[in-house]
């Protein structure tokens, strides 16, 4: 799907936009807020600003040629033949959002939303990096991540790319489709949290030596599930101002935006809460919360093109299949995971991906949207995982991205700030003891 | 060295799966038999990934 042309905004429509698009940083404050509190309390201030410095480096790397690569719907772009086909793969828009007509209307909202978003993006893999990610290293791995793989794909799939472009290229549907980014932020952001569990490895003393994890809880569940609400509200906005932008949903319809994006994450943390219930006993908070962020993730996609039922559907899967992939990616892949990162948004994002394939309905309905969605879904694992893992390989060796076990054992706090985030704490450092 | 060629030969099939779906878009007009390269493109990225989780587990001190 394209987006919509420069002239489509009414006045009233860009000032919601604007409104919409200003709730966005609350996602990010709230996605924070969740990996700081599943991180171990001498690691807090180390979360909390890295997670300042990673909102920080993706803006100026998007500023400086993330936009560029990413452009818009009908700008500048490279692109190829084959098959007797054009294929748009990158955009060509100058560096430093220079010459883009920046007071003209969509391209400034596009470029304001994209800036909060690309940030979002980039903070979901410090989830899972918790606890023994160098700061330096997050800096460099985010300037990879909001210079070039986030606005490969985004442009792919927002930009008028390749991926947007297969309904009108090869017939599959309305081509690939994400109104609010369950693909582009967050199933690109959850596969680089993989990536860096992968290259990292797990925290010490996580596996014992028959491959058992220990239960490392996180120090904060106050945090966790504060940042859930607060993540809502920014991904109301969110879904609403990728809607407009993105999908060229009218402002009407931002109302069953809203009520989808609520639906989903209500079905999907309840369906958590009974998930840990029935397999532990009692419901775990921890769980629950991703659960219900992984509701969100997974709202994005089709919040504009399904009714409200089929939403609280899409939540219910959602809200199963996080706290089970939870457990197996610690059990059976013994991938730390501290956030849940890769479950919620990488394993969300592709369900939400899916299930607009299965569930949306558009005005003019066209065959092929479930063949559409799953090239997607093919690009995201054959080409951003290895692109990403690729990229971050490559900055491990020129400088290791994990802190030294001195680092691990003293916690990133005093290691890498000098300061705890809680002084009066003290620190438990039993599991250091040799078995 | 055996845990570095199993990392590299899943993120390869990755790659592969990728490349098989991006040539039956390019080749194939929609038909049953382009959906059938496409899945079959995914099947070949679901083995890549399950080799390269298999190779990224980490190794245990004492014999599984």
């Amino acid at each position: 799907m394209t987006s919509l042309p420069a002239s489509a905004l009414s006045e009233g429509t860009v000032t919601l936009c604007a409104v919409f698009i200003l709730l966005v940083p609350l996602a990010g404050a709230g996605v924070a807020l969740i990996n700081t509190g599943l991180g171990r309390s001498r690691s807090a201030a180390h979360s909390m600003m890295a997670s300042v410095c990673v909102l920080a480096v993706a803006a100026l790397a998007y500023f400086v040629c993330g936009f560029a690569w990413q452009g818009f719907a009908g700008g500048p772009a490279h692109a190829f033949s084959a098959g007797g086909r054009s294929w748009n793969w990158i955009a060509a828009s100058p560096f430093f959002l220079r010459r883009l007509g920046l007071a003209g209307i969509p391209v400034p909202l596009i470029a304001g939303l994209q800036i909060f978003t690309v940030g979002l993006a980039a903070l979901i893999p410090l989830g899972a990096g918790a606890d023994r990610w160098r700061l330096g290293a997050i800096c460099a791995s985010t300037a990879l991540f909001a210079g070039f793989t986030y606005p490969l794909f985004a442009h792919w799939v927002w930009g008028g790319g390749w991926l947007a472009l297969l309904g009108l290229n090869c017939g599959l549907g309305h081509g690939f489709v994400d109104a609010g980014g369950s693909s582009t932020i967050h199933a690109v952001g959850g596969l680089t949290a993989l990536a860096i569990a992968w290259i990292l490895g797990p925290r010490r003393a996580k596996y014992s030596a028959t491959g058992l994890p220990a239960a490392i809880p996180g120090h904060h569940g106050v945090f966790v599930l504060c940042g859930c609400l607060l993540a809502l509200v920014g991904w109301l906005g969110l879904n609403c101002a990728g809607g407009i932008l993105f999908a060229g949903v009218a402002l009407p319809a931002t109302a069953l935006i809203i009520i989808n994006t609520v639906l989903s994450g209500a079905a999907a943390g309840l369906t958590a809460a009974l998930v840990t219930r029935t397999r532990f006993g009692k419901p775990d908070a921890s769980l629950t919360a991703n659960g219900y962020i992984g509701g969100l993730v997974a709202s994005s996609a089709a919040c504009a093109f399904v009714q409200p039922a089929e939403a609280v559907i899409i939540g219910i899967v959602a809200g199963a299949l996080v706290p089970l992939s939870v457990e197996w990616f610690e059990f059976a892949l013994r991938v730390d995971d501290p956030g849940g990162a890769v479950s919620v948004h990488a394993v969300g994002g592709i369900w939400g991906v899916l299930a607009l394939g299965l569930f949306a309905r558009f005005p003019d309905p066209a065959p092929g949207q479930f063949i559409a969605q799953l090239v997607g879904v093919a690009t995201l694992l054959g080409f951003v995982l290895p692109l990403t893992y690729g990229l971050n390989w490559l900055l491990d060796r020129i400088s290791p991205q994990r802190v030294a076990l001195e680092g691990e054992r003293q916690g990133m706090d005093l290691h890498e700030l000098g300061a705890e985030a809680y002084p009066e704490f003290v620190v438990h450092t039993e599991e250091y003891l040799p078995r | 060295m055996i845990h570095f060629t199993m990392k590299l030969a899943g993120l390869l099939l990755l790659l592969a799966g990728w490349a098989i779906v991006l040539s039956a878009l390019m080749l194939l007009r929609p038909s049953l038999g382009q959906n059938s390269f496409i899945v079959a493109g995914l099947a070949i990225e679901a083995l890549g990934l399950a080799l390269a989780a298999r190779a990224h587990r980490p190794l245990l001190k004492e014999g599984e």
